[in-house]
């Protein structure tokens, strides 16, 4: 009896139940997560008519919605305040918290602790306390119904600075005194020397960044009042106020707000995964 | 090419004094080795003279400019890092045009440069790969190559070898020597591997808790250190140092004074039976290192564990007894207490 316990059978050893429970885990998650998605875009590809019949695929499959969708002036337009929003507070946010972040690891002042534990303790401070003084910061510079109105609180973010300041870390000083001795001005080492040597953590914010801009809801709903001025997320609800919830044209609408999501997300992901290989490499 | 002068330099960090007033001259064309163990102090004089840290108190000059206050960048010095510092999103070619980066050259005399340094240092097949497909050896080369392509004032060294294997150590010693030979150029090399800095220098200076303890020649350090500890520090395996009275000596020398007595390894010859004069050593074998061409032999004498050299073919056995001797000439004396030289020899 001894041996056998010491010695499993072959079928018994490939038997793992910690990698079973694993997998379902991970299995109902995957589900979970996916359902919403298939749904909305199956509820795309019906006709008012068929909306609460839950068939995943739909029995007569339509491409009505999307051009309805399309050819409503407003789509287009929030799709392309979305995108102008999205990008400029990624930039944005590439560009002065990488800035922030650098110099907060990478030069010696008084201070320096004082002012990174200040820009970490903001974190603490929730969206919801801080919209009543951006709102009465917008009205008083006038800044209500404008792009700007809608980007600035995003501009730079404290997250950001933090995720930066980390990676800059890791970056090792001779390559910055190197570039020093090579005769470069301290802007030149950090656009050209460290910013590309963290190309992961800014692919990350980038798609952090620009995901949180997309989806925004709250501040632009607050901030604007033209219907021109709408971001998706805000025209995606006016399908449901005007006159009855039209879930196929919501669901297509957000069906197409996702391709951006999507194309970043897979175009950045590829830097992510190239960043993490090359950092394990010395020198 | 330019002299270097250090005339008292010092560096503080907070209250702690860490150089303290430094002199030294190097010459023009001159290739200068820092040695000493990690804290010395050694690195951080480089640093000074690149201009990465600022200097405390002192003077350094490059040719005839006081530099103390200058950027790296306007001290036409280049610098050659241990972990090479090599930029791992470049090419080879465009890590080694970075070092022009300042220069007001135009495209073709830029590349030709580049080409030229790649050429010598052999790395023209790998001009367009990146670091990380290259050796250890590769990328050091690189970073040299970036450093020779300005043409500076001064080559500066920063425990270059020290991330590399024994074997490809030995050789990037010999292309920097070579290299040395070839532009002429004024190196200081910071190293605290003692072969390096025997192999490689003109002249070795020996540093020691911020100070210098002696510079000069390699075979003149190495014949007539003038203490302990560079006794110690320089050659391999390092110098016995036993008391004289344990040696069998008188135990003080002329003033009444503790006396050290000190034989390197290579003197000390085992199986040589005792005579008069010189210093006879008998011990017990602790250990035996067979290295080819002779046998060093590790044996107890009182307290003291002594190593002397035995022939190849003379392998003792761990335990037994052996005698080894000295000629009176290879004997260095040291003061017990202030661990100094007591003659020159």
């Amino acid at each position: 009896m001894t041996s056998v316990t010491e010695t499993p059978g072959l079928a018994m050893s490939r038997i793992n139940p910690g990698a079973i429970i694993r997998w379902t885990i991970l299995f109902i998650g995957g589900v979970l997560m996916v359902t919403p998605l298939l749904y909305m875009f199956s509820t795309s590809l019906k006709t008012p008519g068929q909306i609460y019949d839950l068939r995943l695929i739909p029995a007569e499959p339509t491409l009505a919605n999307y051009i309805e969708v399309l050819r409503e002036g407003d789509f287009m337009r929030w799709f392309i305040n979305s995108s102008i929003v999205a990008v400029v507070v990624t930039l944005s946010n590439l560009f002065f918290d990488s800035l922030v972040g650098y110099t907060l690891a990478k030069f010696k002042f008084r201070g320096r602790r004082f002012v990174f534990i200040a820009i970490l303790s903001t974190l603490m401070i929730p969206t919801e306390m801080l919209v009543i003084p951006w709102y009465l910061m917008s009205a008083q510079f006038g800044w209500l119904d404008t792009y700007w109105g809608i980007m600035f609180p995003g501009m730079t973010t404290a997250f950001g600075t933090f995720l930066m300041k980390q990676f800059f870390e890791t970056v090792p000083d001779d390559f910055l005194e190197a570039a020093r001795i090579d005769g470069m001005n301290e802007f030149t080492i950090w656009w050209k020397i460290a910013m590309p040597l963290v190309t992961p953590a800014l692919s990350a914010l980038a798609i952090f960044t620009f995901l949180g801009n997309w989806t925004a809801f709250f501040w632009p709903l607050i901030v604007t009042t033209s219907k021109e001025l709408y971001t998706l997320p805000i025209g995606l609800t006016s399908f449901a106020v005007e006159q009855a919830i039209r879930w196929e044209m919501i669901m297509t609408g957000a069906a197409l707000a996702t391709i951006p999501t999507l194309v970043i997300f897979l175009v950045l992901q590829r830097f992510i995964v190239r960043g993490v290989m090359l950092a394990g490499l010395k020198g | 090419m330019a002299t270097i002068s250090l005339k008292n330099l010092t560096k503080v960090y907070g209250k702690a004094e860490v150089i303290h007033g430094i002199d030294l001259d190097i010459a023009d064309g001159e290739f200068v080795v820092f040695v000493g163990p990690s804290g010395c102090g050694k690195s951080t004089t480089l640093r000074m003279i690149a201009g990465l840290e600022a200097v405390s108190g002192g003077e350094i000059r490059i040719g005839d400019r006081v530099v103390n206050e200058l950027d790296p960048k306007s001290r036409n010095i280049a610098m050659v890092f241990q972990n090479y510092a090599i930029y791992p999103h470049m090419t080879v070619r465009e890590n080694i045009a970075i070092g022009l980066y300042t220069q007001n050259l135009d495209k073709e005399e830029k590349a030709r440069r580049v080409e030229n340094a790649a050429q010598i240092l052999g790395l023209t097949d790998f001009a367009d790969r990146r670091p990380a497909a290259l050796s250890g050896g590769q990328r050091q080369r690189v970073a040299m190559g970036r450093a020779m392509v300005r043409d500076p004032a001064a080559f500066l060294f920063d425990e270059p070898l020290s991330n590399l294997d024994a074997q490809l150590r030995a050789q990037m010693r010999i292309e920097i020597k070579a290299l040395h030979q070839r532009l002429g150029s004024t190196i200081a090399y910071v190293t605290h591997d003692q072969v390096e800095a025997m192999t490689m220098a003109d002249r070795i200076v020996v540093m020691k808790d911020g100070h210098i303890l002696q510079q000069g020649r390699p075979m003149d350090i190495y014949a007539n250190p003038v203490d302990v500890f560079t006794a110690r520090f320089i050659g391999t395996p390092s110098m016995n140092i036993i008391p004289s009275g344990l040696a069998g000596g008188p135990a003080a020398g002329d003033g009444g004074r503790p006396v050290l007595l000190g034989v390197r390894p290579q003197d000390l010859h085992v199986g040589q039976a005792a005579a008069a004069g010189g210093l006879t050593l008998a011990g017990p074998v602790t250990a035996v290192e067979p290295l080819g061409p002779e046998t060093l032999v590790h044996f107890r004498v009182g307290e003291e564990t002594v190593i002397g050299t035995a022939p190849a073919t003379q392998i003792p056995e761990v335990g037994s007894e052996v005698s080894a001797r000295a000629e009176d000439a290879q004997l260095h004396r040291f003061d017990a207490e202030t661990e100094k030289a007591l003659e020159s020899r």
